[in-house]
């Protein structure tokens, strides 16, 4: 029994406080419950009558229902008499349940959806229990959180994955991912730099012996031997001209590298993208997922291109020149390291600064395309309401907060970059300052001085440009968090571990008790309904009752919330999502069509398609005369979105799209709503040839236009409240009588104010 | 211009199901009328409706002042029990500044714990106020930044 109780509160953590709930409660439930007596559901309440938040329990055994008030956490029971009903509801993220007896309600306990699965279950073993019922065998094999089927060892697949785990922060160490396939060619610019480095190490220390050897000795009288000048000279020139071999081929190479690890950040990111739901698209702005693929993935590829292996070299030269340093004087080399820890300290206190401001500045950059992809597209409304003024306002102030934010970091940065300097310049001085008294001392010699700034010059130098790597690796690391947000998320509509193949679909539809919520909306509930294959099923209902959120269910652009939706007998959910797709043909509303070709449209599901194949499907969709008709025929260009078609050729080539992948499964959202009733009866005969021998549920606002369904399905906000023939229903005088009545009043009024006769009564 | 006036002529009461109950006109009963405001967040005080069962509007109120006594604290208690945005008023901590993030504040309806998944689930009302929305859907309000205290401040920055 003990069990039973932490196994439910695993699956359904409570709201908070965040660990008194179930541990809390579970040794008081003990306590409550008789000798014998065994839990079989509970629910944790974490709101209160008032809707405060506070812990309680309702708890269900077979011989009644124990609650535990969130206000004073306070028991009472109540036996499961007969004439018990728990009711369900729930409305802007909180869910009531009700304990009725026939004539009053008892109580009323409240809950957030966080406990909604585990309250529907309570529910379906209240009704059972009280009904004398035994459980239902199906239940043990589909999932008790999201009704789903369960993979091997009862782990639900779909409830695995949606665990809320945010990506980890290392961003930057994942993007080796990327960069992975071109570690040849990164080891090699590495190598490169190495020896370009080392090369750049030489003439400094060649000029040493020129000094002390030449120089020097003859301040004191000896005469300059030209034979050594010869040789420190000509070993100065041939290290530069190693070093700047060395630096093309290393350039050459990184800029290759960069350019490539850019292009599969932007594709693997871009491939994940389509893979995900539409609830994902649902939620997003084009502006922002824009923004992350194109700019931020550009930022990223720079960095593991060019300043990881700068800043590698950096580190590596300063190791170098620090080990020369100490071989020839480790006093001076001490000196000269001084100013190290500050920079290391302030490296420290700025790092977390820039990134918090790049991050910001990415996602205001991401504002700012937002405004440019909701403007462009709906340019049309804009003209005509005269807004440009207002989208102007909005896209400078998008670029004000912008400024605003990129100052604020620049303010940053500014300061940082200067003090690096003069620190540098300071440490010199210091080194210059020990170094002449240490000559004055004759513990130096004036050469291993010069040398030693000369190198210190070149340490300096590192150093700054080391510190100014701080700034890049923050900005790419602020790049690749929103990359990695991306790529990390799962889809809603997750792929099968192990789907189930099929070739070729019946058409056999069964949804069984299927419910949906967008958010803390319930727009679908308890919809049953078997689809013989070869059905015509036409849906029927007022605006926002959830056709076409029962339609998105049967394409799986969303998984079902409950319930489940069967193809053949077989959960959708097991099988892969494009082989489903691509037995189901969509016409929408909205026709979408893409820059290109008509050709190319009609073939976007089946791009193998010979010519034949595409002008019949045109013929079929009653497409081919008007694209005849055409200058460029099946070659005419259609522009953005379909811009330059009119929405019933538009429509035309969408039913066209969808005859030639030839799919068992169709569905017609609204397919003529958008048209005129001319256009409509063309389309309309495009639409009998297109569901002629398939499984089809159609939508239609014109009642008329499902005169061929098989059987009308009416809904009525998210549930069938009727279903039979157009004759049955009529006879029904129910909900699509009065669909139909409604419409056929609209009819006539449109008619007779188009008459000339209702044209004279108006005037 | 297009103007609407309030329409009272309907009084209210509450069944054995606790059910709200309209009597309209010549004393028709309509059971499971729901009161909604239509502006929630932006003006809350302006303007009402009672919807019927079947959501259709029964009547329109401009302000509740237009309601008699005893159905205005019917109608306001119906709307309270309703209403379910928990106003942020400190943020104790975030597992993480990248999204899905779980949040742990205290609200006025005191302290609790959400996920929050994406950054664009915080938007911004009419300024200053933000709205978040977690996965389940639940609103919660923040009334302004510049009431929070330094520590939340500074946690919601990294979000916006
Ligand atoms: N993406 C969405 N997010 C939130 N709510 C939605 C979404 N799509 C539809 N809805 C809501 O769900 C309800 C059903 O919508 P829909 O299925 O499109 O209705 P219908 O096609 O019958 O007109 C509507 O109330 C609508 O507001
Ligand atoms: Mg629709």
């Amino acid at each position: 029994m003990m069990s039973g109780l932490s196994h439910v509160n695993a699956k359904e953590p409570p709201a908070l406080p965040p660990n008194s709930a179930p541990t809390a409660v579970a040794p008081e439930l003990t306590q409550q419950l008789a000798p014998h007596e065994v839990l079989i559901a509970s629910l944790a309440l974490d709101l209160d009558d008032d809707l405060h938040y506070a812990p309680g329990l309702l708890a269900l055994t077979a011989a009644r229902l124990l609650v535990q008030h969130p206000t004073d956490h306070s028991w009472s029971e109540y036996a499961l008499d007969s004439d018990l009903t728990l009711e369900y509801r729930d409305h802007a993220g909180v869910a009531t349940l009700e304990l009725r007896d026939a004539k009053h309600t008892l109580s009323r306990w409240h809950f957030t959806l966080e406990q909604h699965r585990a309250a529907r279950r309570l529910i379906e073993d209240f009704n059972r229990i009280r009904d004398g019922r035994v459980r239902d065998p199906s239940l043990e094999t589909t999932c008790p959180t999201c009704g789903g089927p369960l993979a091997a060892g009862d782990e639900c697949p779909a409830c695995a994955r949606a665990v809320h785990t945010p990506p980890s922060t290392w961003t930057l160490l994942r993007l080796w991912r990327f960069a992975r396939p071109y570690s040849r060619q990164l080891i090699s610019g590495f190598l490169l730099t190495l020896a370009a480095t080392a090369a750049t190490l030489v003439p400094p220390y060649m000029t040493m012996p020129l000094m002390d050897k030449v120089l020097i000795p003859f301040g004191n009288g000896v005469p300059i031997r030209f034979d050594l000048v010869g040789l420190y000279v000509g070993g100065l020139l041939g290290a530069a001209v190693l070093a700047w071999a060395l630096g093309w081929a290393r350039t050459y190479i990184l800029a290759l590298v960069s350019e490539r690890i850019g292009a599969d950040l932007r594709t693997t990111t871009f491939d994940h993208m389509l893979r995900l739901s539409l609830e994902y698209y649902g939620g997003k702005r084009t502006g922002d997922l824009m923004a992350r693929l194109g700019s931020e993935t550009d930022r990223i590829c720079v960095f593991l291109s060019l300043h990881l292996l700068d800043f590698a070299t950096d580190v590596l030269v300063i190791l170098m020149t620090a080990t020369i340093l100490f071989v020839v004087n480790p006093w001076l080399a001490l000196v000269t390291l001084l100013p190290l820890p500050i920079i290391a300290w302030m490296i420290h206190v700025v790092r977390d600064h820039l990134r918090h401001g790049f991050e910001k500045a990415n996602r205001i950059w991401s504002e700012v395309t937002n405004v440019l992809a909701d403007t462009i597209p709906g340019i049309r409304v804009v003209k005509a309401f005269a807004q440009e003024q207002r989208e102007s306002v909005r896209f400078r102030d998008a670029n004000r907060r912008n400024l605003a934010v990129n100052d604020r970091v620049n303010a940053v940065w500014s300061l940082f970059t200067p003090t690096v300097t003069l620190l540098t310049e300071v440490g010199l001085l210091v080194v210059w300052g020990f170094g002449i008294w240490q000559v004055s001392r004759h513990q130096i010699t004036v050469g291993v001085l010069t040398a030693f700034l000369a190198y210190i010059s070149r340490f300096y130098t590192r150093l700054d440009s080391m510190s100014r790597i701080v700034s890049v690796t923050q900005k790419a690391a602020a790049g690749a968090k929103r990359i990695f947000e991306v790529l990390d998320h799962v889809s809603s509509v997750p792929e099968p571990v192990d789907p189930v193949r099929i070739d070729a679909l019946k058409g056999a539809i069964e949804l069984s008790n299927v419910g949906f919520r967008y958010g803390s909306r319930a727009v679908l509930e308890g919809i049953s309904l078997d689809i013989a294959p070869g059905e015509m099923i036409g849906l029927v209902g007022h605006s926002g009752s959830g056709k076409s959120t029962l339609v998105n269910l049967t394409c799986r652009f969303y998984d079902v919330g409950e319930g489940a939706i069967k193809v053949d007998g077989i959960d959708i959910r097991a099988l892969a999502v494009a082989d489903y797709r691509r037995n189901v043909g969509l016409v929408l509303q909205e026709p979408f069509l893409f820059f290109g070709t008509i050709g190319d449209n009609i073939a976007y599901g089946k791009p193998d398609a010979g010519r034949a194949e595409i002008v019949a499907a045109a013929r079929a969709a009653h497409a081919h005369e008007f694209i005849l008709r055409l200058p460029h025929g099946y070659d005419s260009l259609v522009g953005e979105r379909g811009q330059t078609l009119s929405g019933g050729e538009r429509q035309r080539i969408s039913i066209a799209r969808a005859l030639l992948i030839d799919p068992r499964i169709l569905i017609l959202d609204e397919a003529t709503s958008a048209v005129d009733s001319e256009t409509e009866k063309e389309i309309q005969g495009a639409l009998d040839n297109l569901v002629r021998g398939r499984t089809t549920i159609a939508i239609a606002h014109r009642l008329s236009t499902l005169r061929q369904a098989n059987r009308l399905v009416v809904l009525d906000r998210g549930r069938i409240v009727e279903v039979g023939g157009h004759d049955e229903l009529m006879a029904l005088k129910g909900d699509y009588f009065r669909l139909y009545q409604t419409q056929r009043r609209q009819i006539e009024i449109d008619e007779i104010s188009w008459t000339p006769a209702g044209l004279e009564r108006e005037a | 211009m297009i103007e609407t006036k309030s329409n009272v002529d309907f009084s209210l009461k509450r069944d054995l199901f606790g059910r709200l109950v309209a009597i309209v006109k010549d004393g028709v009963e309509k059971v499971g009328v729901v009161p909604v405001r239509a502006f929630p967040i932006s003006a809350p005080t302006a303007g009402f409706a009672l919807l019927d069962a079947e959501g259709h509007e029964l009547a329109w109120l401009s302000d509740l002042a237009s309601l008699p006594r005893p159905d205005r604290e019917i109608f306001e208690q119906a709307l309270s029990a309703r209403e379910f945005t928990p106003e942020i008023r400190r943020l104790l901590e975030v597992s993480s500044f990248a999204t899905p993030s779980t949040w742990t504040v205290e609200t006025d309806r005191g302290p609790t714990r959400f996920v929050l998944k994406g950054v664009e689930d915080i938007r911004s009302l009419t300024p200053p106020r933000l709205m978040v929305t977690d996965s389940h859907g639940v609103n919660y309000l923040i009334q302004s930044l510049n009431l929070l205290d330094r520590h939340s401040r500074k946690l919601l920055d990294r979000f916006l």
